[in-house]
Formats: C-alpha cells, structure tokens, sequence
C-alpha cells in the first residue's frame, strides 16, 4: 500500500528548472494520468520520483506513506515500492531477460534467493498473459527489442516485481493498437487497492483501455489542472494550445499535441 | 595414468628413470647453458635430432634481442631462472605456504575443498583416475592420440619431427627459441582424419591442467575432415613459483578439420607469460582460439592463424582482465595466405584497480587471397581512472577485393544501464557485476560449464574492490 504526496517539487536538470513546483497526491488504489506537451516536464518528474541522478531537487518533497523519500538511493526507491517503466528503456547486451528479473526479485528478497522453478513458472505466465514470445525470457535485456517489444517486457518486469507504486512514463508511445491493448491490460491486471499508478501519456488514447481516477496536466513544469477522466477527452477535442490560452499561461513552447 | 601424468612434475620420477643419472642436471642451479641442455635431453632419453634442435635454438636464443615493443620486461633476469627443476623442488611447498590471497580465491570461487592443494601446489597427485581411464580407452578406440609431449617423443618420435617446430621456428621471437631450447611437457594431440572428438578433450582433466610447466610445448593436429574441441588451463589461481612461462603451441587444422582450442590462464601476479601460439588452417578448414588471460603480472601472447588453404576460416575470441600490477598485451594475427578466407577477432577487456589491457593485432592479406574478408572488434571496459588501454591494430593488404572491419570501443561502465538496473532494485555493486557478466558473456557462453560459473565467481571477485 503507498500513497505517495509530492510537495511543492523544484527540479533542475543541467543547471535549468524544469519543476517549477509541482503538487501532486496519489492514494492507494488510484491510477493517475499525467498529461502535457512534449517538453513539459513529465519525465522529468517521473525519474526525480526514482532517484535518477541526472536530475537535482532544488526544492519541495516527495512523500510515500509518510515518509521523505528523497534522501533514498534509486536501488532503495525501488525495494521499497517504486517501479518506473522508462520512456526509453536501456538495452543491457549479454544478461538474459530472465536471469535480471530474478535478480532483481532476490535484491528485493532480503537476501532470500527466490526459488527458480516457481519463478520461471510465474514469468512464462506473464509472458503468455503479455503474448510475448518464450524465447524473449533468455535474450539479452531489452538488446535489439523493437520500441514496442521493451514497452511490453517493460509492462512484464512490473508485473513480476509487482511494486506497489509504478510510474509509466509513455508507456504507450510507439505501439500499434494491438500492443497498446495488451499492455492496457497489463496494467489493469495489476489494479487493486495496493497498487497505485502513474501513468505519463501524451495522448487520450490509452486512457480508453486504463481509465484513471485522476487526469493532471502539466505544462511548464506545474501542474495546471486536474480533474476526472472527462478532462482528458475534452483536452483531446481542443489541444494543449488552446487550454493554455484559457489557463493564460505565459508559456512559449512545447504547445501542440504532435 | 602415464600419459598425461607427465605433465606433472609430481610423477616425472618414474617417467625420466633413474634420478642418480640426472643428478648434474638439478645441481646446475640457475641460469642455462650447453651442458644443461645437453643434461635435460639425455635425463629424457631424447633422440640425436631433438638435441640437435634444442642446441640450435639455444644458439638462436643468445643471439636474438628481447622483443622491442610492449610491455617492460626489463625486471625479468634470465640468469636468474631455474630452467629444469626436479618434481620435489617444486611439491614440496606447505599449504601454510600459499599466499592468503591466493587461499580467500579459491574459497570465493568455489574450487572444491579436494583441489584447492593440489592447484596450490602443496599436494602432488589429484585423484581421478577413474574418469581417466575411461576417457582414455574411449580416446585411444578412435585412434586419438592424447598424452604429454615427452612421452609422444618417445612412442611416436616420428610423429613429433614431422610437426614439431615446423610452425613455430626456434628463430620466431627470443621466447620461441627458449622454449625449443629447455622444453619439457606440454600436450600433443592428435585426431586422425575424419574422428570427431566429441567431448570437450581435456575439460575432464580440469585439475591436472591446472599446473602447467614452465616451458610447455603443445603440439595438436587435427587430420583431414576431423574435429576436436580442445580445452585447458584453469580459472583458478595458478600459484607459480617460477617467475617466467613461456609456453609454445602449434596447431595444424588439414583439410575440411576443425579445431577449437580454449585456454584459461590464471597465473599469480609474479608471472611473466610469453607465449607463442601459432595455427595453420588448410582448405576449407576451422581453426578457432579462444583465450582468456585472467592472471599474470605481464602476458605477452598474439596467437596467429596462418590460412593457407582456400575458404579457411579462422577466429580468436579473448578476454583479458587486468588488475593491480597487471599488464596483459594480448591480440591475434590473421595472415590470409589463400583466396576465400575469412577471420574474425573479438577481444574483450576489462581494467580495474589501475590495471593496463592493451590490443595488439594484425590482418594480413596476401596477394593470394583473393576476396578475403575480415572482422575485428574491440571493446574496453576501464573501471577507474587509473586504469588504462590501448589497441595497436595493424592493417597488412596487398590485395583489392577483400573487406576489413574494424571496431574499438572503450568505455566505462554506462551510468545509465547502472541506473536501469538499479530501478529495478538491484544494489551498485550488484548491478555493475551483471553489466560486466553481460559484457563477458559472449565469451563465457563458449565455455564448458564448469569454467564459465568459475569465471564468473572469479570476475565478481576480482571485481569487488573496484565497485564496492
Ligand atoms: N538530463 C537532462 N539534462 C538536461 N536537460 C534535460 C534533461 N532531461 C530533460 N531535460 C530538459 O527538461 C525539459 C523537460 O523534459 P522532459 O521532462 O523530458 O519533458 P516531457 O517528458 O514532458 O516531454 C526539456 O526541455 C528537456 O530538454
Ligand atoms: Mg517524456
């Protein structure tokens, strides 16, 4: 169970702002959807929620269940609940799919190595329920996956981690209809009243197959609105350009929805 | 078990006859001259012809300079040398006697508690003659023949001058010529046309491969249409006493054969290896090397493939791990002597805690060796500032059809797979141990299973101090 509060957070990375303050609370059980023009800063809050050193906190907190994360390391971030799946997924040549995620189930263990047979029982579960292919298990980690293929092995490690706070960051960006439908019910299948969501999305149209508690948009590094579902279908019909209009935002660039 | 056995000095008593005859020998001490030789032939029984090499090639060796590239071995004193020592000088050292260091490996790598005395050096025999002797009989039906190559000299002395220095001559490098002089031991294989040896030969004998010689010489020929896999060394430590190694090897792969040869070398930091490894690959023949230089304090080794055949091929896939006080120069040469041949060099290596790796190559195409083509790749990891690399690769092309490819990457460990792997809740030193895993791992799936897990264990060990 996590519930993670994000508190007036001021990022920079490589010596310019990007968070300009950002608010944001997700109750247990709650998926989120943020939304914004490309540029906004959507990754940039996701991988600050990691721990990903590129990016420095000048400002502002960020909470789970009460308590101060941004002090943790990223390995830690991850023991303890978060998991994000990463706009653009590193290739790690010569470890195999599935020697990483038991590795990654041990370091989560304590210690305790899990045990292979039910582990590799659980992973081609996944796979099937992901319909990707067996041989993928002992290929090199995401090495020459296709964008769309490292989405979904993407969707697989959180389902085999199951953390209780996942941050998906584009995690439709590059897939045809058919794969966005699989990993929407990846998604789905991990819903419940101890999993809460972050989804980073560009567009309305995985929200059809994941319908969020919450839509948030974001432009310049704030938060600018947020509101139900109806939010997102309606910023569909209009564009980002329009909205900052009517928010009088002083913003110049990252405007359209490409 | 005879054969094999005389590879370890543990047993040359009974090999070499009567120790009395051979006494001068041991007490000439240090340094080499005439009568030394003259003394280790004659303790071997050896014929005329042999003596005669060995003389030679010391007059060759005396006169010939120390290589003039790469690393320093001007701390090497070859007066200094034992050149033939008798079996108990070298067993009898006290297990309290191996280096700490040497000991804490062997526990973190897994080495069974059985062999740790026997690789150390502190016990002479290591007991498998059981699987031996099976493996033997099997060998022996297929016209194989497998044992040491003073014993060949022996039962098949022609067999040996047919081959024997015929790829290799005494004149190759200062280190060729003071093998041919003092040689003892080493492996001669011979695989009759059209016999595959299917096992892997010589991974069975793990443990007897462990201590290898001094001055080995390994002759292997694979006759026409045959295979073999051949693998030795070791992953463990290779507590050596004696300061230089130089071992020299000759492989001949006939027509339509195939040979693989994998070496693992472990030697203790005080090791200077200079080996000299050749290969001839006829027509349409495999020759493949793969070496990995995990020890020593300097390695100097360029194991070569000589295509002489048309559509021979011939690869060299290596890792080297250097350390603290380490420096391994090591790469390949390829010289394309016939038309449609192809060559691929991959060379892996890691530096850590201030260690130097470098990559010394050639490619050589010949007017002959039409539509030639050839592959190299090298790739660095350096795990701090102090530690260093190099490739030196030379381009030799006297033809106008063929291809070259040339890769070099050096790097560090990727921050941002480190940070993709920590996300997933893996620890810094665990998940720069997988990188590294993953980095090797082209060469490690080549090997047997037993030394890829130790191999593993040992680079994580190795690894340990440089990624906390
Ligand atoms: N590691 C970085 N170093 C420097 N600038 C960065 C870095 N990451 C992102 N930025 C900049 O921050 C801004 C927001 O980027 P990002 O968070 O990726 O936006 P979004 O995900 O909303 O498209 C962009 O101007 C981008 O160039
Ligand atoms: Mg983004």
């Amino acid at each position: 169970m996590s519930k993670l509060e994000i508190r007036n957070l001021k990022v920079n990375a490589g010596d310019e702002r990007i968070l300009n303050g950002v608010n944001l609370q997700i109750n247990p059980g709650e998926i989120h959807a943020l939304m914004g023009p490309n540029g906004t800063g959507k990754s940039t809050l996701s991988e600050t929620i990691m721990g990903n050193p590129l990016y420095e906190i000048v400002d502002g907190q960020i909470w789970l269940d009460g308590q101060d994360i941004t002090e943790m390391s990223v390995d830690e971030r991850a023991r303890t609940a978060v998991f994000l799946a990463m706009q653009y997924p590193m290739e790690v040549a010569g470890i195999s799919n599935a020697d990483f995620i038991h590795a990654a189930l041990n370091a989560r263990n304590q210690g305790q190595p899990v045990a292979v047979l039910p582990f590799l029982k659980q992973l081609k579960a996944n796979m099937e329920f992901l319909e990707i292919n067996p041989e993928y298990a002992d290929r090199g980690l995401n090495a020459d996956f296709s964008g769309g293929e490292k989405k979904r092995n993407e969707i697989l490690q959180m389902m085999m981690l199951r953390p209780e706070m996942a941050i998906l960051d584009e995690i439709d960006s590059g897939l045809d209809i058919d794969a966005l439908k699989i990993v929407a019910k990846g998604i789905n299948a991990m819903r419940s009243t101890t999993f809460s969501c972050l989804m980073v999305t560009h567009y309305q149209r995985l929200l059809n197959y994941v319908v969020p508690d919450v839509v948030h948009i974001m432009m310049d590094g704030r938060i600018v609105k947020s509101g139900g579902p109806e939010l997102a279908t309606d910023l569909e019909k209009t564009g980002y350009a329009e909205l900052e209009e009517t928010l009088g935002s002083e913003t110049s660039h990252g405007n359209s929805l490409e | 078990m005879d054969e094999v056995s005389t590879t370890q000095p543990g047993n040359f008593k009974d090999e070499w006859g009567p120790m009395d005859d051979v006494r001068p020998v041991f007490s000439t001490g240090v340094g080499i001259n005439e009568e030394t030789i003259q003394a280790i032939s004659r303790a071997k029984h050896e014929p005329q012809w042999m003596l005669d090499l060995r003389l030679q090639a010391y007059q060759i060796y005396q006169s010939m300079p120390m290589p003039s590239f790469g690393p320093d071995l001007s701390e090497i004193d070859l007066n200094e040398i034992k050149y033939f020592q008798r079996a108990t000088d070298r067993i009898a050292r006290n297990w309290e006697d191996v280096p700490d260091e040497i000991k804490t490996t062997f526990e973190r790598i897994g080495v069974p508690e059985a062999e740790r005395k026997y690789l150390a050096g502190s016990a002479a025999q290591y007991e498998s003659e059981a699987v031996y002797h099976n493996l033997k009989q099997d060998l022996e039906s297929q016209g194989i023949i497998f044992m040491d190559t003073d014993s060949t000299l022996k039962q098949h002395p022609e067999l040996v001058r047919q081959y024997f220095g015929k790829l290799i001559a005494a004149s190759d490098n200062k280190f060729a010529a003071l093998n041919t002089a003092v040689w003892s031991g080493g492996t001669f294989l011979y695989v009759p046309k059209n016999v595959h040896a299917d096992v892997p030969i010589q991974s069975y004998f793990r443990i007897n491969a462990g201590r290898t010689g001094q001055f080995e010489r390994t002759l292997i020929i694979v006759d026409e249409g045959g295979s073999v896999n051949y693998v030795e060394g070791c992953t463990a430590p290779n507590y050596a006493e004696d300061s230089l190694h130089a071992a020299v090897v000759e492989v001949f792969v006939k027509k339509d054969a195939y040979c693989r040869y994998t070496t693992i070398q472990n030697w203790s930091t005080n090791v200077y290896s200079l080996e000299t490894k050749r290969a001839q690959a006829e027509a349409n023949s495999t020759m493949e090397w793969v070496d990995g230089n995990l020890g020593s304090k300097v390695t100097m080794k360029y194991p070569s493939i000589y295509l002489t055949g048309a559509g021979a091929t011939g690869s060299m896939l290596s890792i080297a791990a250097a350390g603290a006080n380490m420096h391994q120069d090591t790469g390949a040469k390829m010289i394309h002597l016939a038309p449609n041949t192809h060559s691929t060099i991959v060379s892996k290596a890691i530096c850590h805690n201030g260690g130097r790796a470098d990559y010394r190559g050639l490619i050589k195409y010949t007017k002959a060796a039409k539509r030639a083509k050839s592959h190299v790749e090298c790739d660095t990891i350096l795990m701090d500032q102090d530690s260093a690399s190099d490739t030196f690769p030379v381009n030799d092309i006297e033809t106008s059809d063929g291809t070259i490819e040339h890769e070099a990457h050096v790097s560090k460990i990727s921050e941002a797979q480190l940070y993709y792997l920590k996300s997933r809740g893996l620890d810094e030193a665990t998940a720069s141990q997988l990188i590294i895993m993953g980095f090797l791992e082209p060469f490690t799936k080549q090997l047997p299973m037993e030394y890829a897990v130790e191999l593993d264990r040992l680079i994580k060990f190795q690894m340990e101090d440089s990624i906390g």
